[in-house]
């Protein structure tokens, strides 16, 4: 992957399939480290699907039997000097952290998160962003759109495009300038 | 700096359109369905999809929707698109890059032809 964020987007696109009605993913940048945490209440994994779910030849999915999504997200915070993890419980849900070392020579750029971000959205679903540098911090829930929203749906053309420039100025506030 | 206030305004705008609408609309709807497994993302599917968004938002098409869809079993073949259009065939575009959305929205969403040099058979 070009970007930490299109990870971000694989790993939630898993939150999806796993029937989540809340994904929470939380970005952080503070004393050379970036932390990525993403936590969903899907439907979990089992003990023994979650001590194999490292393996790019352990899949859900039935088009071919290869699941590289984990894997690519282990490996580049790993070759950082970072580290990953993975919680998961059947009926309760999954986490995913991963940690990456800022000044890296191999660590990805952190990419584009306003273009992921609004990629996700979907009426059935609910993301709560939580991005924060140096203790500068933006929170975008998809709860407070929808509850602004009414009946009109949260993925709209129209309301994906202004939710998109609404956290590109905010993301570019908080980062101050500097690219991540 | 916008927020989530001014969402109001938007809001209000496209809820007196729905109240013009009828139910035959939703049956009137054009998909545009991007494949957005790890497959369609490392191969370039947020910004085809992002592209297809902005051009629908900005010609103000109230019935055609945007969505995501899984591995459709042709990785090598990445980004692709679906469009399901009311009424006919599945068109399968593959490869499709934030140029090609742009000719395929213009010539086919719009226009109504097929544009057939991006279709799954000629690549």
């Amino acid at each position: 992957m070009r970007e930490i964020a299109l990870n971000i987007l694989d790993i939630a696109e898993n939150s999806v399939k796993a029937k989540a009605t809340l994904v929470e993913i939380t970005v952080t940048a503070e004393n050379n480290v970036l932390t990525v945490t993403i936590t969903d209440n899907g439907v979990g994994m089992s003990k023994d699907f979650l001590e194999r779910v490292t393996d790019p030849f352990t899949t859900t999915r039935t088009t071919r039997k290869v699941g590289m999504g984990i894997p690519l997200f282990k490996d580049a915070a790993e070759m950082t000097g970072g580290s990953f993890g993975i919680e998961s419980e059947p009926g309760r849900g999954t986490r995913v952290t991963a940690k990456f070392v800022l000044d890296s020579i191999d660590r990805a750029p952190l990419g584009d998160i306003a273009d992921t971000a609004v990629t996700l959205l979907a009426p059935g679903i609910d993301f709560v962003w939580v991005y924060t540098v140096d203790k500068r911090s933006f929170t975008f829930d998809t709860r407070e759109i929808k509850a602004e929203l009414g009946d009109i749906p949260i993925d709209s053309p129209e309301i994906i495009s202004f939710l998109r420039n609404l956290l590109k100025e905010n993301i570019e506030s908080i980062n101050g300038g500097i690219t991540i | 700096m916008k927020s989530i206030a001014d969402i109001k305004a938007i809001r209000d705008k496209m809820q007196a359109r729905i109240v013009n609408r009828d139910n035959s609309d939703a049956e009137l709807e054009t998909r545009i369905v991007v494949g957005m497994a790890t497959c369609g993302i490392a191969a370039g599917a947020r910004p085809v999809f992002n592209e297809f968004v902005d051009l629908v938002a900005a010609k103000g098409m109230h019935n055609v929707k945007v969505t995501r869809t899984g591995c459709l079993g042709m990785c090598k073949l990445e980004p692709i698109v679906e469009i399901f259009v009311p009424g006919e065939e599945k068109v399968t575009y593959v490869k499709v890059d934030p140029d090609k959305a742009k000719e395929i929205f213009t010539r086919h969403i719009v226009g109504g032809q097929v544009v057939s040099e991006y279709l799954i058979g000629e690549q």
